[in-house]
């Protein structure tokens, strides 16, 4: 591809994002809202460490740390469809999506990338800060695991769109994507760590987690961070991601190929 | 910047389209009974339409709602995938080489606006330029070509929440036009507008037409639209071709009726004469329906004028509204 191949995507993506930053109060809004339950679930690990006379998986400073990462990374999940294309489903003027000289699911993925990562910076910086100077979080254990954390956060960016992707093209169907909406990103939010850290789930339900896409979003990222993992499993758990990318893409484009074929705009 | 001419840029053959809609019955018991079982019903929007389209045609394909106007242009777009027939256009089949095609054509649907809502006219534009991969030189031109005539300098700032329907419109056919299609579909172009409005955008569209060599298949329902610009006319009904000529062929088609308009010099003068019946009477002024073949127009008004106290007299095409309600009445 040359870079001129490239020049629609990454400009619906930067006009995506453009807007994305437009919305400061809510980040600010935002911002307040995760300070304030970081603080809470801080508090809330703080109770239980000092009510268990187990030793747990993890120390109260990672979990500390973890637990502010998590509320700087918020929005890099996939918590909705996109708004633009559900409300041109809606309207119908999706037609003129179908009009574009370009590959429909890259268009909609560089939405979708636009969408995750204009809150997460917004967010993420202040956050981060606060964090760092006054609620105890703590520099990644190496420089290493530092950059291998960057990584690791930039593939969670690109699955978490490839799966808001494949949530989106799921208004093919339903149209609504109401229930899409509400029931995937209960789910990720859970299963990817965000909820708790996945160490705290029960042991026979650990190669589950791991094996499943969500723990990359989050739980791979900071644990990476923390220095869980040694350095020679790296490559491993970053195939692992990019597997799981791979995957989501292919199905995406796949049930898009299928999903037009059926698309009916109505009226007028 | 054309290719070659003579041959047809549109070929459609036997489009065939049938949705398949889920019916309810009315009420809370209907609602209960379609959770289980639903019926549905099958529209067959297309029954084989077929025409075909030489380079440089503006054309009007019009029908009443429900026709299956809109369907066709979401096919001869390649937005819809057609269930049986065969369509090229350009060289191209719309749904099989979307990608390639669809930088060739340009789409306006009247109802629905392709600028973003929050942005300014301009970002719209320059984002389009981008997706077309419209060279910056040529887009500077074709940017400037159409502001000019479009009227749309002082607009392009203003986001596009802010414009009225009329600037919006102006602005939307500009949008459809920055990488230089060779074909124009547009959908409804004038509804909803103010009469100045449409005046601007019908001037524009007969422009691009005949100075850009532009081909133009534009669906209305405002007759004022078709008589000011198309050539040609397609009407469909009921999934089918109806009629495919030029407006006067149309007119021979239906009736060759004529109207003769008379101002009396008094109101309440009868008119009674063999040749010509009376259709309205308002005041002083009287129209006549007479057909050409069986009176000549000079005979009628001599004989008219000798009888009965004219002051005034013009002699008319019923206009296409009332021919075009004809030929939907006639096929109901």
């Amino acid at each position: 591809m040359t870079s001129g191949a490239l020049t629609p995507y990454l400009s619906m993506l930067s006009a995506r994002f453009r807007m994305g930053l437009q919305y400061r109060s809510a980040a600010f809004a935002g911002l307040c809202t995760q300070l304030f339950w970081g603080v809470i679930r801080v508090m809330i690990f703080t109770a239980f460490y000092r009510s268990t006379t187990h030793t747990q998986a993890m120390t109260l400073s990672d979990t500390t740390t973890y637990v502010w990462l998590g509320q700087a990374m918020f929005a890099l999940l996939p918590w909705q469809v996109d708004t633009d294309v559900q409300s041109m489903i809606k309207t119908g003027t999706v037609a003129y999506e179908m009009l574009r000289p370009v590959d429909i699911y890259w268009l909609w993925f560089s939405r979708a990338f636009a969408q995750r990562i204009a809150p997460t910076v917004l967010r993420a910086v202040p956050m981060l800060t606060v964090a760092a100077l006054l609620l105890h979080l703590k520099p990644p254990a190496t420089w290493q695991c530092g950059v291998a954390w960057a990584i690791s956060t930039i593939l969670a960016a690109v699955l978490g769109s490839a799966i808001s992707v494949l949530m989106t093209i799921s208004l093919l169907w339903t149209l609504s994507g109401d229930g899409v909406s509400r029931l995937l990103p209960a789910i990720a939010y859970t299963l990817s760590g965000m909820d708790v850290p996945l160490v705290f789930f029960p042991a026979w339900s650990q190669p589950l987690l791991f094996a499943l896409p969500f723990r990359d979003l989050v739980d791979l990222p900071f644990r990476l961070y923390l220095g869980k993992f040694a350095m020679p499993q790296w490559p491993v758990l970053f195939g692992q991601e990019l597997a799981w990318i791979i995957a989501f893409v292919l199905l995406g484009r796949f049930l898009l190929a299928i999903g037009r074929q059926r698309l009916v705009v109505q009226g007028g | 910047m054309f290719e070659d001419t003579t041959l047809p840029q549109i070929i459609v053959e036997n489009l065939t389209k049938t949705f398949r809609v889920a019916e309810r019955q009315a009420g809370i018991a209907g609602a209960f009974k379609g959770l289980v079982s639903r019926r549905y019903k099958s529209v067959e929007a297309l029954k084989g339409i077929s025409f075909t389209l030489d380079a440089g045609e503006l054309v009007g394909y019009i029908g009443p709602n429900g026709a299956g106007k809109s369907t066709t242009i979401k096919v001869l777009s390649g937005i819809m995938v057609p269930d049986s027939g065969r369509c090229e256009v350009l060289g191209y089949v719309p749904w099989k080489q979307r990608q390639a095609y669809v930088s060739r054509i340009g789409v306006v649907f009247g109802q629905r606006t392709q600028l973003w809502w929050d942005l300014p006219v301009v970002e719209s534009f320059e984002l389009l330029r981008d997706i077309y991969r419209v060279p910056a030189a040529q887009y500077a031109t074709s940017k400037s070509e159409l502001v000019d005539l479009l009227d749309i300098g002082p607009l392009l700032d203003t986001p596009v929440r802010q414009l009225s329907l009329g600037q919006r419109m102006r602005c939307d056919l500009a949008a459809s036009l920055i990488h230089s299609p060779a074909l124009l579909f547009l959908d409804e172009p004038t509804i909803g507008l103010d009469a100045v409005s449409k005046l601007a955008v019908r001037d524009f569209i007969k422009k691009l037409n005949r100075e850009r060599g532009v081909t133009v298949i534009l669906t209305t329902h405002d007759m004022d639209d078709i008589e000011a610009l198309c050539n040609r006319l397609i009407m469909i009904g009921g999934g089918e071709v109806l009629s495919d000529g030029t407006v006067d062929d149309l007119r021979k088609r239906v009736t060759s009726e004529r109207w003769l308009i008379v101002d009396m010099a008094e109101a309440g003068v009868t008119i009674d004469d063999p040749d010509a019946t009376v259709t309205e009477s308002d005041g002083p002024r009287i129209t006549l329906a007479f057909d050409p073949d069986q009176v000549s127009t000079a005979e009628l008004i001599s004989r008219l004028a000798a009888r009965y106290p004219v002051r005034d007299l013009f002699v008319q095409n019923p206009p296409i509204e009332s021919i075009i309600a004809r030929l939907y009445g006639g096929e109901r």
